[in-house]
């Protein structure tokens, strides 16, 4: 059994379908915990040492968001910015993330041909998440394939049933799996 | 004058010592006054003595106030509502109780016309005992409270049917007078009219009370209002209670009937809360000097002479007119608790029946005797009515049938909206606003009332109102609403009303602005569960421009601003827990200052502050300088 955290970061979760979708097949799951970032800190004044103690208190980090202009939504960025600290995080004495995983959940707009080399945005998903990848990296984590939710615009509610309920299979794969809490231990 | 101050000395000073001892023993305010009226009165202390009587005439305008105030809470929707109650209840319950109270004395061998009239007069039930005491118990909506108050009301109506019907029984027809002694229920001015003239003045003083209250007297009192003259405000709520009364008297109307008509013409208008609180302290003393007065005027000697038989006509009389009233609720189908609290509620004799027999006894319809002994046995059978209260309080009362009864579907919600806002100053008018904008409909009640005059203008849904009635936020939806937002600043008033409001209206959620850290402090601790100090974001938004205008960078400093304010909010919930104890408090207090300063000071010594830590390059510097830069560095 591993400890499933999921951050969500939507800053605009009226105007959302997929992501809503997601975050609704997996707030309630069992061996879950759902925090949403944006309803936690509307004025981006992340607390610090109550993000550290829930950090410490799982095995399995999922970053749920949807891809704004490539990147992650600025509440996310804020989020490592003051989480992630100095001998906590990383460097030398900083190995409190240490063999935890971190899983990336994202949904973009754009459909998977319209991303890589030569495609309309010119470079792949994995490029794009290079930053993040590093970041996880930095703190010995252990970066997860990302779960990839793509061509939003063109779904139809049958489509969006499908991918929800396909990152609750996964979420629900890591709340069940033992290798991850070992390797973290 | 000095013998008038006497004499208002011993009744304040005997209700005041009575009541709140009467209250404190579960009795209620009315057995209060009554004991008090019975201790000064000529058989224990004798300090008032034979004006008890006139006392009680003057006294009695208490009732024709209380009978405002009821109207201006009942709007003429409800009114029509009860309308089957009214009539049915109300006529069944004056011919079932005169005909079984006759046939009763008949049976005990007096002349029928006696029987009849004695009957008749003992039908009337005490308008002010059982309103007093239901609204005191907050039974006003219950089954049992509105279908009395459709009683009383008929009964209210059925004095003046009486009134002239009762010479037509008199013992020696020859002695009969036309009807104007007695009290206040007399005609003066139609009395010599025939009678189609006197149909057509009663009409027509009706219609003028109604059209006048409609439309002359909320532009009256706007204009006053505007003065902001508190006592004119209160002068002019008197002129209209006592003009109604007087208007009814000339025209031979109930001065009471008059002014209930012109309470119900008024409880559309925005005045109707100002109003009321007007008239309430009259209303209240007035009514406190009547129950004194019947105390006082219990003749005791009487009583001691002719005790069996005094005791004998109590008892008869509160069980048979409980037995009718029980007979009726039977048949309204009401619920077999409300039913009892209905049969014992109007189970007395009242003041009109003091009237009445007065009346009577000049027209020579009832002997001296008859009469004296059943002014004494209604006397006993008021002072009776709030001991069978408490009873029925302790031994039938369910926890369903009292008076929190959310589950009955209250009449005129208007406000089917999510929101109301106690108090429209600045504070609540833009938290208004601000719901308002974001598409959330808002019931808004104010106390000022040029400040409801002016937004009424601007077309906001806002009223007058006294947010602590509970009957008041129950017509402002809160059965329905999910939040209330109380903004009027006064900690002691929010208190209490938080604390009505979670009894009464157990799923609203309450928002309170506090004043201050006390304020603050004292909201916390009558568990009102969001709790927003008034000045705390804006005088961190003035510091954040303060410290700016020193140098510092604005980001730094609302960073600042917002380590300040959540270090503030964890603090200001452990001390409420001790702000009662000084000592305890000031240590703490001293000690989380201590701590927030020296957090913030981090700044000072060249670093960031520590939960911007992420952002100081000062550890990063140290493990990585010598090294080639890495990722972050």
């Amino acid at each position: 059994m591993s400890r499933v955290l999921i951050l969500f970061a939507h800053p605009a979760l009226r105007t959302s379908r997929v992501q809503r979708a997601m975050a609704d097949a997996v707030r309630d799951l069992p061996g879950v915990t759902f925090h949403d970032l944006y309803e936690a800190y509307p004025d981006f004044d992340v607390d610090v040492p109550a993000e550290q103690a829930r950090l410490s208190a799982h095995d399995v980090i999922v970053l749920q968001h949807p891809l704004y202009w490539y990147s992650v939504p600025p509440l996310v960025k804020q989020w490592f910015d003051l989480v992630l600290e100095h001998g906590w995080a990383y460097g030398s004495q900083g190995r409190a993330l240490e063999g935890k995983v971190l899983q990336v959940a994202l949904s973009a707009g754009g459909r998977a041909q319209a991303y890589g080399p030569g495609s309309f945005n010119g470079y792949s998903i994995a490029q794009f998440l290079a930053p993040v990848e590093a970041t996880v990296r930095l703190c010995r984590m252990r970066w997860a394939e990302p779960f990839t939710v793509m061509g939003t615009h063109m779904m139809g509610a049958a489509d969006i049933r499908e991918a929800a309920a396909r990152y609750a299979a996964l979420v629900r794969g890591y709340v069940e799996s033992d290798a991850v809490a070992a390797g973290g231990r | 004058m000095q013998a008038f101050l006497v004499a208002a000395t011993v009744y304040l000073a005997a209700a005041v010592v009575a009541v709140p001892v009467a209250k404190r023993m579960g009795l209620g305010s009315v057995l209060g006054y009554l004991i008090a009226g019975v201790v000064i009165g000529p058989s224990v202390l004798g300090f008032v003595g034979a004006e008890g009587q006139d006392v009680m005439h003057a006294a009695e305008f208490g009732v024709v106030m209380m009978l405002f105030v009821v109207g201006l809470e009942l709007e003429p929707a409800l009114l029509w509502r009860l309308r089957g109650a009214l009539a049915g209840l109300g006529g069944l319950q004056v011919a079932g109780t005169a005909a079984a109270v006759g046939a009763a004395g008949v049976a005990f061998g007096l002349p029928w016309r006696t029987a009849l009239a004695s009957g008749l007069i003992l039908a009337m039930s005490s308008t002010a005992i059982v309103l007093q005491s239901l609204q005191e118990r907050g039974w006003m909506k219950t089954d049992a409270g509105q279908k009395s108050f459709a009683v009383l009301l008929f009964q209210d109506l059925a004095v003046i049917p009486i009134l002239a019907v009762l010479p037509l029984l008199a013992l020696a027809p020859e002695g009969a007078a036309a009807p104007g002694g007695g009290g206040s229920h007399g005609g003066a001015f139609v009395e010599h009219l025939p009678g189609w003239q006197r149909a057509l003045v009663t009409i027509g003083a009706v219609a003028l009370l109604v059209g006048v209250g409609r439309s002359v007297v909320p532009a009256a009192f706007r204009l006053i209002a505007r003065a902001r003259l508190r006592e004119t405000f209160t002068a002019a709520a008197l002129l209209l209670v006592i003009g109604i009364a007087v208007l009814m008297q000339f025209v031979g109307l109930s001065p009471a009937l008059g002014t209930f008509l012109g309470g119900v013409v008024l409880a559309t208008s925005e005045f109707r809360h100002e109003l009321e609180s007007d008239i309430e302290p009259f209303k209240g003393l007035l009514l406190g000097l009547f129950f004194i007065a019947v105390g006082a005027s219990i003749d005791f000697p009487l009583i001691g002479r002719e005790l069996g038989t005094v005791l004998g006509l109590v008892a008869g009389l509160v069980l048979l007119k409980a037995a009718v009233l029980y007979a009726l609720g039977t048949g309204a189908r009401m619920g077999r608790d409300q039913r009892l609290l209905f049969a014992l509620a109007l189970a007395q004799g009242g003041e009109f029946c003091f009237v009445l027999l007065s009346f009577a006894t000049q027209n020579r319809v009832l002997p001296e005797r008859v009469a004296g002994l059943l002014v004494a046995t209604v006397a006993l059978s008021m002072a009776m009515t709030p001991l069978l209260l408490v009873a029925w309080e302790r031994f039938v009362a369910t926890r369903a049938s009292s008076a929190t009864d959310a589950g009955r579907p209250h009449d005129d919600v208007h406000g089917e909206h999510a929101v109301i806002i106690v108090g429209f100053g600045d504070f609540g008018s833009t938290v208004g606003r601000y719901l308002n904008a974001n598409g959330v409909d808002t019931t808004v009640l104010d106390l000022d009332s040029d400040r409801v005059d002016v937004l009424r203008r601007l077309g906001l849904r806002v009223f007058y109102g006294d947010a602590s009635r509970e009957d008041l936020l129950r017509s402002a939806g809160a059965d329905t609403a999910k939040l209330i937002i109380l903004t009027s600043g006064d900690t002691e008033a929010m208190r209490t009303l938080a604390g009505r409001i979670r009894h009464a209206f157990p799923h609203l959620t309450i928002l309170a602005r506090a004043s201050g850290r006390v304020g603050a402090y004292e909201l916390i601790e009558a568990e009102v569960p969001h709790v927003v100090r008034e000045s705390l974001d804006s005088a961190l938004h003035l510091g954040v421009e303060a410290l700016h205008l020193l140098g510092v960078r604005r980001h730094e400093a609302w960073r600042a601003a917002q380590r300040f304010r959540r270090h503030d909010d964890a603090t200001l919930r452990e001390l409420a827990k001790v702000f009662r104890d000084r000592a305890a408090h000031l240590s703490l207090a001293r000690e989380a200052i201590r701590d927030l300063e020296q957090s913030m000071r981090a700044d000072a010594t060249g670093g960031v502050p520590p939960d911007d830590g992420a952002w100081d390059p000062e550890s990063l510097r140290a493990e990585f300088g010598a090294r080639p830069p890495s990722a972050t560095g």
